[in-house]
């Protein structure tokens, strides 16, 4: 068990040097960071100083050997844009991306889960209907639109909540968090929800599909036999049989979600991360971009990781197999 | 009376603790101030943000003209000796004095490594300390307008930065944070107080600012809320989350007025929006036309300028909001004249001077546009392109962000045949832009954003003679035969100047820039 995480951590490596590769091929289409970097009056000598100086000269391979040696001895170098530490501006960030996606993801499971049980146990009422037509909304209308709604709705003309940020943070030691405060939890719902619409959906219909699967087997009707209670049959046998697929989306979105929040944190100028790497792309910031590449590589390598061992939790069968083969 | 004794003193605790009017403005730009180093860039958002907090030795009001900040007065002493009398009893926010060792050391500062803003202050210019509030600037050749660009040299306190590491202002290729880049300490009428960038940055009014017997605002603290996007922007200024927004997009600009409690403050900036048209190569890089440039036929440029409807441009896709100019220069601008007149919309004539020249059936060019940098930059394009293809020119547009754009028509590439680009010049005189647009690039600087290659040795030597001579009305008189070589020789096709555009919500009253600088000290809040 240990091996295979130190294994899989040791993966992780190379695929974030995979993706820092991949970024900096593509950071030359991007376009020059010097032009942001000066104001209209530098001269020519100047911004090509600047560009020997930053090493923007030089080839991909180079830039990206010389970006890696730096990385190791724990460099990331300053941010073209904000003339900061790149580690110090997403570590400041990392929390207010963190705290809405795990959000967006709570709030997914805990809508998604019982509507996809109720829309799988009553497919033929009329509630599981309106549950199934309204979460096509959540397919198949784009993230921004969603969130350019809701803002038009509940902030401008109802004013119920705000349009933008955060609202009030409390900072716990280098940890700043706004769901201690009413303003801070305010901000949060309508991004949250904007994040989380997509993967609710989803779930309830992939938990939808899968009770109706599960509803049908024969040991659900062993149990009926026995005698068992609908809620016993429904959650305890039903339901725990539907979360192993269920576990695996919900760890692969959660990745997603940190790494696809860059759209609702833009539209309601959320602090965290995907703003931050929004304007560096505008900026070319390079040293933001690629540490940002690899941080979000990282998380996904990590939830896959927690994924793949939840599965020996959720499966007995997983578990039987291991002792089996560590027996021979 | 014990009594009374204690309500008095009753009341005296509550007025220090409610102040009479606590006025709070919150503001959203679309971007944040890069950085609090006021040498760090030369861009407008970022200098502008800072003129609340520092301060040069010179000033500009709402109206652009120039008057006396850290310094009270100043004379010319021979042509290349400027002296600058230093306001006495100035403190910067921490306390400490201001004197011209501070200047001195912000002269040096603003010149060194890592500064974006060295032409503030030419190389060769040394300055020299008379004595404490006393300082004299000689310069290498007369410069009457010195002080022009003085108003964003902040000065900044030279024993702050050398107690703060902050001496040279942040380089690029360094590891750590300069001390200044979040950090100020200015004398102007505001301090900052915190610092998050892209959140929330807040300063609060200076109750010891020099100038507060003259006080026209009644803040006490503002705030800046960065939103990036347009539409939430929009909506945090509708629901009244902040007070002021800009830009505000021309789309959105009736939906601010029409909307209960807010309104739009319009008013034409100084940017002038132009066609550049390559003038340098023998053969065009993006064109049909093979062994020969049709951009070095006047006729053929001319030919384009007639095709161009600008007052379609300006009713349709600028919504009424740009003023067509017959000028590469904003009439606010030290040097523009009402003299000169846009030649008309005239497809038939821009037909029959293709065809003059040579191109009866037109040609085919390509064009370069930004798409997120000036007002509509992109759907201007596009116009031009119709209307460019109504007198036979075939127009390939390639419309990109401004990171790329610039990358690839800028020197040293300088990729394009014809391109959109926008000029505001720093000093609002029109030296900046007939040497930096009109020179001939010889290498020296002189024509560094002259993309075109535009040159006539004339208009050189009187971009020389302009830059020195003291005499304002031999001065006027150089810059228009400048102006008038260069309009009819069609260097570039002037389009407009964009307007300004800030959402204002109804109670406070800002005064606009015609440089899009939003200073705190006109705001004044019910």
């Amino acid at each position: 068990m240990i091996a295979f995480v130190i294994r899989r951590l040791l993966q992780s490596l190379l695929v974030m040097l995979t993706v820092a590769l991949l970024a900096f091929s593509m950071f030359t289409y991007l376009g020059d960071p010097v032009n942001s970097m000066v104001g209209q009056e530098t001269s020519i000598e100047e911004r090509e100083q600047l560009r020997e100086a930053l090493g923007l000269n030089e080839p991909v391979v180079v830039q990206f050997v010389n970006y890696v040696g730096r990385v190791l001895q724990g460099k990331f170098g300053i941010s073209y844009r904000l003339g900061r530490p790149v580690n110090e501006i997403l570590a400041e960030r990392l929390p207010a991306t963190l705290e809405l996606s795990l959000v967006a993801a709570l709030f997914s499971l805990v809508v998604g889960i019982p509507m996809g049980v109720y829309t799988g146990l009553h497919p033929g009422r009329w509630l599981s209907k309106f549950f199934l037509t309204v979460s096509l909304v959540g397919i198949s209308l784009p993230t921004f639109l969603i969130g350019i709604l809701l803002i038009l709705v509940f902030g401008v003309v109802l004013g119920w909540l705000p349009t933008n940020g955060r609202g009030e943070v409390v900072d716990l030691g280098g940890w700043t968090t706004g769901l201690l405060t009413a303003s801070g939890l305010k901000s949060l719902i309508m991004p949250a929800f904007t994040l989380g619409m997509f993967q609710l959906t989803l779930i309830m219909r992939l938990v939808r599909s899968e009770m109706l699967e599960v509803l049908r087997t024969d040991f659900i009707k062993f149990a009926r036999a026995r005698g068992l209670t609908n809620q016993a049959v429904n959650f305890g046998h039903a339901l725990k049989n539907t979360m192993v697929p269920v576990i695996t989306i919900t760890g692969l979105q959660v990745g997603s979600i940190i790494a696809f929040a860059i759209i609702t944190e833009t539209v309601f100028q959320w602090p965290g991360m995907g703003l931050l790497f929004l304007q560096a792309i505008q900026f070319v910031d390079i040293p933001v971009m690629s540490a940002y590449l690899i941080l979000v590589s990282f998380f996904f390598v990590l939830i896959n990781l927690v994924v793949d061992l939840l599965y020996y939790v959720v499966d007995p069968r997983l578990r039987i197999d291991t002792r089996g083969v560590a027996g021979n | 009376m014990k009594l009374k004794a204690l309500l008095l003193a009753g009341a005296t605790t509550l007025a220090m603790v409610l102040p009479a009017s606590a006025k709070d403005l919150t503001f959203a730009f679309q971007g944040d101030a890069n950085s609090m180093d006021p040498y760090n860039l030369n861009e407008t958002f970022t200098l502008g943000y800072l003129g609340n907090i520092y301060e040069g030795l010179t000033r500009r009001d709402h109206d652009l003209g120039i008057e006396p900040a850290l310094a009270e007065r100043w004379e010319i002493l021979e042509p290349t000796r400027w002296r600058f009398h230093l306001r006495r009893g100035v403190k910067f926010h921490d306390g400490r004095e201001f004197t011209a060792d501070d200047v001195i050391f912000s002269a040096k500062r603003v010149r060194m490594d890592g500064s974006d803003l060295k032409t503030r202050i030419s190389e060769d210019t040394e300055v020299i300390k008379v004595d404490d509030y006393t300082v004299d600037f000689v310069t290498g050749s007369p410069n009457p307008i010195l002080h022009a660009e003085w108003e964003s040299w902040y000065i900044m306190s030279k024993s702050w930065a050398e107690e703060n590491n902050a001496v040279q202002p942040q380089q690029a290729t360094a590891d750590k944070e300069n001390f200044a880049t979040r950090h100020a300490n200015g004398t102007g009428p505001f301090i900052l107080k915190s610092r998050d960038i892209d959140v929330k940055t807040v300063a609060e009014t200076n109750p010891d600012y020099w100038d507060n017997a003259n006080k026209e605002h009644n803040l006490t603290s503002v705030t800046l809320t960065p939103i990036a996007q347009d539409a939430t922007r929009v909506a945090a200024l509708l629901a009244g989350q902040v007070d002021m927004a800009y830009p505000i997009p021309v789309q959105d600009m009736n939906r601010v007025d029409s909307n209960a409690g807010t309104s739009m403050l319009v008013g034409p900036e100084l940017r002038t929006i132009f066609l550049g048209m390559d003038q340098r190569r023998d053969e065009l890089l993006y064109s049909s036309v093979k062994g020969k440039n049709p951009f070095k036929d006047r006729r053929v440029r001319q030919a384009v300028y007639h095709a161009i409807n600008v007052e379609a441009i300006k009713k349709v896709v600028m919504r009424g909001l740009s003023t067509p100019s017959a000028m590469m220069i904003a009439p606010g601008i030290n040097g523009s004249s009402d003299q000169f007149k846009r030649l008309s919309f005239d497809r038939s004539k821009a037909k029959q001077l293709l065809a003059d020249a040579g191109y009866a059936d037109g040609f085919e060019v390509g064009m370069d546009c930004p798409n997120d940098r000036y007002v509509n930059d992109e759907a201007i394009c596009q116009a031009v392109v119709s209307m460019l293809a109504k007198v036979g020119v075939r127009v390939n547009l390639l419309a990109q962000p401004k990171a790329k754009y610039f990358k690839k028509v800028l020197a040293p590439s300088l990729d394009t045949s014809f391109y959109l680009l926008g000029w505001t010049p720093g000093s609002f005189d029109s030296w900046n832009p007939l040497y930096n647009l009109h020179g001939c690039d010889d290498g020296t600087g002189r024509g560094k954003f002259n993309l075109g290659g535009y040159c006539n040795s004339r208009v050189d030597e009187l971009t020389d003679k302009i830059l020195s001579e003291t005499d304002q009305a031999k001065r006027q008189t150089m810059m228009d035969e400048a102006w008038g070589i260069t309009i009819d020789e069609i260097a570039y096709v002037p389009l407009h100047q964009q307007a300004l555009a800030w959402g204002v919500r109804d109670g406070v009253n800002v005064k606009q820039r015609p440089d899009n600088q939003f200073k705190w000290r006109h705001v004044t809040v019910r």
